[in-house]
């Protein structure tokens, strides 16, 4: 999260709402470890990233959500191996589970 | 000042600070962090219930303290045993760790420096460089270095050799004895992980004798000393060189072999 620190503030200082989705668990293979973290504003602009690639864009769209309708924040999954997962997956084959919370503390 | 502009300065300031959030359960979002400041901890924020809090707070300070990020399950009162959790809505809370970056000290402030600095940096170190020789060791020629410091090698371990440990390391790369040496004998007093001394093999040969002179001759203490330095790439530039010292660095540390993938099987993440 060190890494996005000044976009985070360029927005705020700007107006803008921000969300800021983490990964907090990767089951099999996964690009990134738990921490890694990725911060979407308002306009859709992205700071930092949480996988390979593979679900950013998906990502972007859940954290707009979120901001959209004000809510507290909530656990994603993307991959494979879960049966509530979205179409996204990890090419890797892994699961990553991610916390998408507006950044409102 | 919000407790988000808190964390900010801590993690900017490279204060050890672990948040906890709750991602799952009563209050999602709620949050809590412990921050170690020189000898004392302190807890700010709340995850919603001070019971909760209580047990909590015990388990992010251990999470700090080791370095550790994960997701932990409790009561909403934080209950903790598997038995209390049966049958009960429980809390899930993820325990994310701020440590301050791991440092590189290198020792002489040569061409190669100046690479294995700037290699150094893309990896997330925190890098000093040390000389004793004040027209070299300025910060104009090493603007990548988070420090530079003019001091003989011995002094420098006296007095910050404690802060080194096992995710940080020391790269000695003058060729000159009367620096080496030193250096080589502070690294080895420290529980710094990785030491790599650059120099051919005939230098390495040569220096092993001083350092048997000095009385440096256990098996346990050359297994550490990497030299000739770095993995064997084959490369020749400074920059070259840098990347096969980080790399050495990294296989070091992992404990693999540094073969290429296509020659190995097994997980690559793991």
């Amino acid at each position: 999260m060190r890494e996005i620190l000044d976009d985070i503030d360029r927005w705020r200082a700007n107006g803008k709402k921000v969300a800021v989705a983490r990964v907090v668990k990767i089951e099999g293979s996964g690009p990134r470890d738990p921490g890694a973290a990725m911060a979407v504003n308002e306009d859709g602009e992205v700071a930092g990233s949480v996988s390979g690639g593979c679900v950013e864009g998906a990502v972007v769209s859940e954290a707009l959500a979120i901001l959209a309708e004000s809510s507290p924040g909530r656990m994603v999954s993307f991959g494979y191996s879960d049966d509530e997962a979205f179409a996204v997956g990890l090419t890797c084959g892994g699961t990553i589970r991610l916390f998408i919370e507006p950044l409102a503390w | 000042m919000s407790l988000y502009e808190r964390f900010r300065d801590l993690v900017r300031a490279e204060t050890p600070v672990a948040l906890a959030t709750v991602i799952d359960g009563p209050n999602v979002g709620a949050k809590l962090m412990v921050v170690r400041e020189g000898n004392t901890e302190s807890v700010e924020g709340s995850l919603g219930n001070a019971d909760l809090d209580r047990v909590a707070s015990r388990d992010v300070a251990g999470e700090l303290e080791a370095g550790r990020t994960g997701v932990r399950h409790y009561g909403p009162e934080g209950q903790a045993t598997p038995e209390d959790l049966v049958d009960t809505p429980t809390v899930s809370v993820f325990i994310e760790t701020f440590a301050p970056p791991p440092q590189m000290w290198i020792f002489g402030a040569v061409d190669f420096t100046a690479a294995l600095g700037r290699v150094a940096k893309v990896l997330g170190y925190r890098v000093t460089v040390c000389d004793a020789r004040e027209i070299f060791a300025t910060k104009r020629r090493f603007p990548m270095a988070d420090e530079v410091v003019v001091s003989w090698p011995a002094p420098m371990f006296e007095r910050r050799g404690h802060t080194l440990g096992p995710r940080d390391a020391v790269c000695i790369l003058t060729h000159d004895p009367k620096f080496d040496v030193p250096a080589i004998q502070g690294a080895l007093a420290t529980t710094v992980g990785y030491i790599g001394v650059m120099g051919s093999r005939k230098t390495h040969n040569k220096r092993l004798e001083r350092l048997a002179e000095v009385g440096v001759n256990q098996p346990h203490d050359l297994e550490r000393i990497m030299s000739p330095i770095g993995l064997d790439l084959g490369g020749r530039t400074p920059e070259e060189t840098a990347v096969a010292i980080c790399a050495e660095i990294i296989a070091r540390r992992t404990g693999h072999g540094a073969t290429s993938l296509k020659n190995t099987s097994g997980s690559i993440h793991s």
